[in-house]
């Protein structure tokens, strides 16, 4: 990041960590109302069954409870996150789709009598067959999830891009691959939470959201009721990772019962709910086809997927486009096929997490790349490099790419880990592997079909100029984008960052914006912060040229001071004490910022998704040593390095890297959530399911390459998700370096390790 | 043995006086009532957190007699007459303890909802031994999950602390 810059580039302190580092930060299971009742939903404890009475005349009998609900009390409106599959409904209404599907709910004066009302709710079901594996979901016969999805198909792609056929034909090599992946889970640390409150005919939600807008807009909808009228307000939210983007049953239950008592109602999930909720991500299987010429340049490239859906849509149509169009970034080939189905089963519904869509394939693709280049007799970095992504260049998919530092990536994860010294020169249990990833910066059409701008902000300068106010509806999940974005501000306003303020992601009182997913914020909600600071600044600027008499062309305004460029001996003044004069004479002092996406990517069908104005690269190299008597799978050391444009707080930035590796490094090796053959979670815990602790994690080496992306403001682009995408194949491919064994699902747990290395030394299985 | 009380439906309750952040405060409660709740619904001390009521995440970590211990892992009446600080008051005045001050300075808080049980940890780990090396900071922080960070800048922040204290300090503060 340049010099010049007084505010970006610098790493500022977190503008709530003090109130995070106290305690004193509020998330919604925090908040407490006068006379605010408790409400939990009753889920089925069948994967799929026919509902054919609900009794809840004993628990409304039980003192305390407030109020009894199910389907009859509620809209029979479906709803969804995908307008094209809204296929839920607040409650079951003839038949329940996966253990833990919404049937009833109750108010009650605290969280005991809740779960003892629960009890007495008596539900009559008539059990039926259930589909749990996803490879029989479309047999003949096969149980029907939906009715409406005829052999339970959800999603179906087929694209087709350049001559597939010709491109295998004048192939020097072509391999297939196969690879499965698995269930994974977001697993925020804070569980679901939201307090709504419907009085006087508005409805006011408090909720642990990435969008207040989708949850104002699908809420309004469900309730036939004015956007106007539904106010979304985000409290600290602790970690969404895609989780949290869509409306739950907490808030569309939490509603109907605040209507009904006329009383406050917070509703939650325990980590148990958490998981059945789920909208994690999809376990995916793939089978890759690879044409390659004699130097290893991909000709053409043949992805084959089916996917897990579970019981509804969530936001998978837009997963199932995203798995198989992001293929195409960090590689350049001019043919491609891309067929996808996306099934329905009754397991609970996936969705959106860290990386929508790609780590998955990715781990395939870059496993099968590495079998390509032994087969070949290339070095994995080789034949990375010969066919990296360049910059200014259109993937075969429409995808316009600006800027693109891969090729710098590669050489510079090469350098600082070591490779060429190291590779192939390590001892046996010792290996090291490399992958590439890409993501989007923000998605370049939103959700549901609407014209609105991608995001936009306000400033109010405080009547002295000794603060100002950004009012964003850009969403802090604990990425940091409320510090960024007041970094961004304050930087175009020629203002001090310590004298920001912060209202964001409250629909009543912040401008729109879509919210915190698809790494958007930093180049979208930052595009409007900027132009809102800009606009502050010409009006600053404008009247400190009547204070100073000197022409608004010749001030400028850094870090609060107002000076003449051309006479720097000239006295200058300070921006309270312009901002004091401008309110005097003009009134408040405003300033307003919109960004809007340009018309992005091509005319086939779901070309829309994974268009973005921007995006990032990234190379990955890992060193791991495996124990040839367990399996065991010990990652030493990690080196990311990312081409994320400018940086605004390098500080922050890094800690994305952080946590987006982390959550490659728990999928890649533990994480897994597993079921029964009844469709029961087996591990809804954290105990269970195995998030790596500090013990766990390798060391981590974060680094960045120069870039300078045009579309992003200053340059910048995405980061917080991209890190994730290499993780699993990098770790796969160190794997094989170091016992000379592929592991074709995910996780890489120790015990697939050390069956692959006993079927090896049996000389069972060749790779 | 804390006091009993039973109500008209026979259920009894016991009364209890715990010491939190310096205070006493006296509450009735039932044989199953978790400290952790007593701390955040009785007495407003929300900054202890629930991520999983079964003692996996750590959110809740409290002091317990100078001990780090998950709150949701412990009844309210196990507690009776003991001293408990919470991330409340884990700062000996107004001003921030140093833990505090190096997770907001190193980047180690995102979300922050696993912070202020990573700082009781951490701050359990530092007063019994103030110069850790990072095995012993990982292993002392291993029952606090965090979803964010990878941990790389929590480790950091409480080596920083370590580096910072100079032993002088120490034996003043003992």
């Amino acid at each position: 990041m340049s010099k010049d810059y007084a505010v970006i580039g610098k790493n500022v302190p977190k503008i709530d960590g003090r109130e995070k580092a106290t305690g004193a930060a509020k998330y919604a299971g925090d908040l407490k109302f006068p006379n605010m009742l408790f409400g939990k939903i009753l889920t089925s404890p069948h994967a799929h069954a026919k509902i054919l009475s609900i009794d809840t005349s004993e628990a409304e009998k039980l003192p305390g409870v407030k109020a009894v609900i199910t389907h009859k009390d509620v809209p029979a409106l479906k709803y969804g996150i995908s307008p094209a599959r809204w296929d839920e409904n607040i409650f079951c209404i003839d038949k329940v789709r996966f253990v833990g599907d919404k049937v009833a709910a109750v108010a009650c004066i605290d969280e005991e009598t809740c779960y003892k009302a629960l009890k007495l709710i008596k539900v009559e079901y008539e059990v039926l067959p259930a589909v749990l594996d996803a490879l029989h979901a479309m047999d003949e016969g096969a149980p029907q999830v939906h009715d409406e999805y005829p052999r339970n198909i959800n999603t179906e792609i087929h694209q087709n891009f350049g001559d597939l056929d010709k491109a295998m034909a004048e192939a020097h090599y072509i391999r297939k691959d196969y690879f499965v992946g698995q269930r994974t889970y977001q697993s925020p640390i804070e569980p679901h939470s939201a307090v709504s409150i419907w009085k006087d005919n508005k409805l006011t939600i408090y909720s642990s959201t990435q969008s207040p807008h989708y949850f104002q807009y699908y809420i309004a909808r469900e309730f036939g009721l004015k956007m106007g009228d539904v106010r979304i307000i985000k409290p600290f939210v602790g970690g969404g990772f895609g989780g949290k983007l869509e409306p739950t049953g907490l808030e569309f239950a939490g509603s109907v019962l605040s209507k009904l008592t006329g009383r406050p109602v917070r509703t939650f999930y325990d980590r148990h709910e958490m998981f059945a909720h789920n909208r994690g991500r999809h376990k995916v299987y793939m089978e890759l086809t690879t044409g390659v010429d004699k130097e290893g340049k991909i000709l053409g490239v043949h992805a084959n997927f089916v996917s897990d859906g579970g019981a509804y849509t969530s936001l998978g149509v837009a997963t199932s486009y995203y798995a198989g169009g992001l293929l195409t970034l960090t590689y350049e080939f001019e043919n491609y096929k891309f067929d996808m189905i996306r099934v329905y089963t009754n397991l609970p519904a996936c969705g959106a997490q860290r990386g929508h869509g790609a780590p998955q394939p990715k781990y395939a693709f870059e496993s099968h790349l590495d079998n390509i280049a032994k087969d070949l007799g290339i070095d994995p970095l080789e034949i990375r490099l010969r066919n990296a992504r360049q910059p200014n260049t259109v993937t075969i998919n429409d995808f316009g790419i600006n800027s693109c530092e891969l090729t710098a990536c590669l050489e510079k994860a090469a350098d600082i880990s070591g490779w060429r010294e190291k590779k192939g020169n390590l001892p046996k249990g010792r290996g090291i592997g490399i992958a590439t990833g890409s993501f989007v910066s923000g998605a370049g059409y939103p959700i549901y079909r609407n014209d609105l701008p991608q995001s936009a902000a306000m400033i109010k300068v405080h009547e002295d100029g000794t603060a100002a106010t950004l009012y964003t509806g850009a969403v802090d999940i604990g990425q940091g984008s409320d510090t960024a974005l007041c970094q961004m501000a304050a930087e175009a306003m020629g203002y001090r960052y310590e004298n920001m303020k912060i209202i964001a992601a409250d629909t009543e009182t912040t401008p729109h914006d879509f919210g915190a997913y698809s790494s958007r914020q930093t180049l979208m909600s930052g595009s409007a912060c900027k132009q809102a600071g800009e606009e502050i600044k010409k009006q600053i600027l404008d009247i400190a040229s009547t204070i100073m008499s000197l022409p608004p062309d010749d001030l400028d305004c850094r870090l609060g001071i107002i000076f003449s460029k051309s006479r720097p001996t000239a006295k200058t003044i300070t921006f309270e004490e312009a901002a004091r004069r401008f309110f005097v004479l003009r009134g408040p002092l405003l300033g307003r910022g919109v960004y809007h996406v340009p018309r992005l990517g091509g005319t086939f069908k779901g070309a829309a998704v994974a268009t973005s104005p921007a995006y990032s690269f990234c190379a990955q190299i890992s060193e791991v040593q495996i124990d040839e008597e367990t399996g065991e799978v010990d990652v030493c050391e990690v080196w990311d390095v990312h081409d994320c444009g400018q940086v605004i707080n390098p500080m922050q930035l890094h800690g994305q890297v952080h946590g987006a590796l982390y959550m490659g490094v728990g999928e890649a090796i533990w994480e897994e959530v597993l079921f029964d053959d009844q469709g029961k979670i087996l591990n809804p815990n954290l105990g269970g399911y195995m998030l790596p602790t500090a013990l766990d994690m390798p060391i981590v080496h974060s680094e960045l390459v120069e870039s300078y992306e045009p579309a992003g403001p200053w340059g910048v682009k995405e980061v917080g998700e991209g890190a994730t995408n290499p993780t699993m194949g990098c770790f796969n491919n160190a794997i094989y370096d170091a016992m000379g064994v592929r592991i074709d699902s995910l996780p890489l747990t120790y015990e697939k390790v050390w069956r692959a290395m006993k079927e090896k030394r049996e000389g069972k299985k060749e790779v | 043995m804390s006091q009993v009380i039973t109500d008209k439906h026979g259920i009894q309750h016991y009364m209890i006086t715990i010491n939190v952040n310096g205070d006493d405060y006296t509450r009735v409660v039932k044989a199953n009532t978790l400290l952790v709740n007593v701390l955040r619904d009785e007495l407003d001390l929300t900054g202890t957190k629930k991520g999983c009521e079964l003692g996996d995440c750590g959110s809740c970590t409290i002091l317990l007699e100078n001990k780090p211990v998950d709150s949701c892992m412990i009844l309210a009446i196990e507690a009776d007459g003991k001293k408990i600080t919470t991330i409340e008051g884990i700062a000996e005045s107004s001003e921030l303890d140093k833990v505090q001050e190096a997770f907001i300075n190193n980047g180690a808080i995102q979300c922050g909802y696993c912070t202020p049980g990573m700082i009781i940890s951490a701050k359990a780990l530092l007063t019994r031994n103030p110069h850790p090396n990072e095995k012993e900071v990982r292993e002392a922080i291993a029952g606090n999950l965090c979803r964010c960070t990878g941990f790389v800048n929590i480790v950091k922040a409480v080596l920083k602390v370590s580096e910072e204290t100079n032993d002088k300090e120490v034996i003043s503060n003992e």
